[in-house]
């Protein structure tokens, strides 16, 4: 088996007394693409934080084609931080500036390119998101399914070795959100992408997992293929897939003494 | 006694508290200074293109402003000079009452308080506003130092522009005073000029000028590590905003007498 790209090993993380991550260990290989998945405020972005560097975890180590990014020097991460794109949740497109300006400032930050060159890349990059056109748009101007999709395209700018894509087909019409599991099913092949996704579509899953990673109580409850996934027995997993709701709680008198609680 | 002691034992944080915000702007323009003059010999890009926008926003659009004040502050000094000065039958040393008042204290105070008020305040709001949307994260993602990407381009445009603010507002002032001299006073015009001409030595400019560098440091500074401090969101950006003017005023008045008493012991 190849050497993972990424090895994260007991990792701990907390915000103020609330443990979020309860000793994660996780392997993600070349050219895979994993899924993870898990409850709302579980702690997926979170862990995506950590993996970019932007968070330092309680306790834990997490290599990044054998650096330690928790105690890398700045130019060891800057390094890494230039092959890997990152889509936030939020999209977090820098407001004060367009769309293109969005795509193309790390071209204009770390490439020695001249302008035209510039644009014809960042013009190729908005075209693959469907974006055609809306260079000039300021983020504002965009819906939120176009913000998102904007925000992908600058991840993608300068063609990372590593992708990370939280929850981008959220807020999507289903047919631009099929599209971009097709854009990412074609960066996999075509461009050898290791993809890592946090989603909650479903559907989605099954067109694009290599592996599927369950996080649940700040642990890994389930990783594997689509096939393990789907034989398996865990109540949790199963209730997650077949998109069950959780038991109501019968007693009443403990969800009155919840409320009343101080 | 209880009373006393949550009294005394809150001011003691606070003042513990500012203390460490104190030096952590310190931290944060060591940094900033590194990433300015530093880092562009190791082959980082200075951002010339958003300093000159920087420069046009902090610089040429507080103009009037500055002129505005400048030229009542300096009206309103040669009235109070007058009032005092014709008792002896000395008005003509208005003139240098006024001038150097001005270059010395006036004209770098009143620069750092306009900008401080309408940049400063900016500042601290823009990379306020940009935390709370995870922009500052998406440019470490993208191995952008956000010091080297949003800070030094306004360090350097406040490092610039509010010394020529400055100069602008002593001249500005001292045309107030000759205004009220020539107006109301009737002192003659050619006389007015050659007093204040003479009452001006090279130094009350230069440190003037030496002030309103350090100042635009601070408010540059200030405003920076609010912003960078935000917590929450948009409430907590117009916490910091705030605090970025109180805190900014402060400091700049305190190395102001920090300033005036080397002065006044050394030139
Ligand atoms: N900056 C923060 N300060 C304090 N708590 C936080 C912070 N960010 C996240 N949390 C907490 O950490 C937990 C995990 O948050 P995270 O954003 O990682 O969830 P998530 O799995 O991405 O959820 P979602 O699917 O809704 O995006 C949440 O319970 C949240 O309350
Ligand atoms: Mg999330």
């Amino acid at each position: 088996m190849t050497e993972p790209i990424i090895k994260i090993r007991d990792l701990h993380t907390s915000y103020g007394k609330r443990h979020i991550l309860k000793g994660i260990n996780l392997d993600i290989y070349p050219y895979e693409t994993l899924v993870i998945l898990g409850r709302s405020g579980c702690g997926k972005s979170t862990l995506l934080r950590h993996i970019i560097g932007l968070n330092s975890p309680d306790k834990g180590e997490i290599f990044i084609k054998g650096v330690d990014i928790t105690k890398a020097s700045e130019r060891q991460r800057d390094v890494i931080l230039r092959r890997m794109g990152m889509l936030f949740q939020s999209g977090a497109l820098f407001n004060s500036m367009t769309v293109g300006e969005n795509v193309a400032l790390p071209l204009m930050e770390h490439t020695p390119q001249n302008k035209s060159i510039i644009k014809i890349m960042m013009r190729m990059k908005l075209n693959l998101v469907g974006l055609s056109g809306f260079e000039d748009f300021m983020p504002s101007q965009l819906s939120g399914g176009m913000k998102k999709r904007a925000a992908l395209a600058r991840a993608l700018s300068m063609d990372p070795d590593i992708l990370f894509c939280d929850e981008p087909s959220a807020g999507l019409d289903p047919i631009v959100a099929v599209g971009i599991d097709h854009l990412i099913l074609k960066l996999k092949t075509a461009l050898r992408m290791t993809i890592v996704v946090v989603t909650h579509e479903m559907a989605s899953v099954f067109t694009i997992a290599d592996r599927i990673c369950l996080l649940h109580d700040g642990e890994i409850k389930f990783l594997g293929t689509q096939d393990n996934i789907k034989e398996s027995t865990d109540p949790f997993v199963v209730q997650f897939l077949e998109r069950r709701p959780d038991e109501e709680k019968l007693d009443a008198q403990n969800y009155l003494d919840e409320l009343v609680a101080d | 006694m209880s009373n006393l002691k949550t009294t005394f034992g809150r001011s003691g944080r606070n003042l513990a508290f500012f203390f460490v915000h104190v030096a952590r702007i310190a931290h944060l323009t060591g940094q900033s200074l590194v990433w300015t003059f530093i880092a562009p010999f190791r082959g980082k890009k200075l951002r010339w293109g958003s300093t000159f926008v920087q420069m046009v926003r902090i610089g040429v659009e507080s103009v009037p402003i500055v002129s505005v004040i400048s030229f009542c502050v300096g009206l309103i000094i040669a009235m109070q000079a007058a009032y005092q000065l014709e008792q002896f039958g000395a008005t003509i040393y208005v003139a240098d009452l006024v001038s150097v008042t001005l270059c010395r204290e006036l004209g770098p105070l009143i620069t750092a308080i306009i900008v401080t008020g309408r940049s400063g305040s900016a500042i601290a709001a823009e990379i306020g506003t940009m935390k709370v949307s995870e922009e500052i994260d998406a440019l470490e993602t993208m191995a952008l130092n956000p010091i080297g990407f949003l800070v030094v381009p306004r360090l350097l445009a406040m490092m610039v522009v509010v010394p020529c603010l400055t100069v602008l507002s002593d001249f500005v002032g001292i045309a107030g005073g000759f205004v009220l001299a020539i107006t109301n006073l009737k002192l003659a015009f050619v006389a007015y000029f050659n007093q204040t001409a003479d009452a001006l030595a090279a130094k009350d400019f230069i440190t003037g000028l030496i002030k309103s560098f350090f100042f635009a440091i601070i408010i540059a500074q200030v405003g920076a590590y609010q912003g960078f401090n935000v917590r929450g969101g948009a409430e907590g950006v117009g916490k910091s905003t705030t605090t970025s003017v109180v805190v900014s005023i402060f400091l700049v008045i305190f190395a102001d007498l920090l300033f005036t008493m080397l002065f006044f012991s050394t030139l």
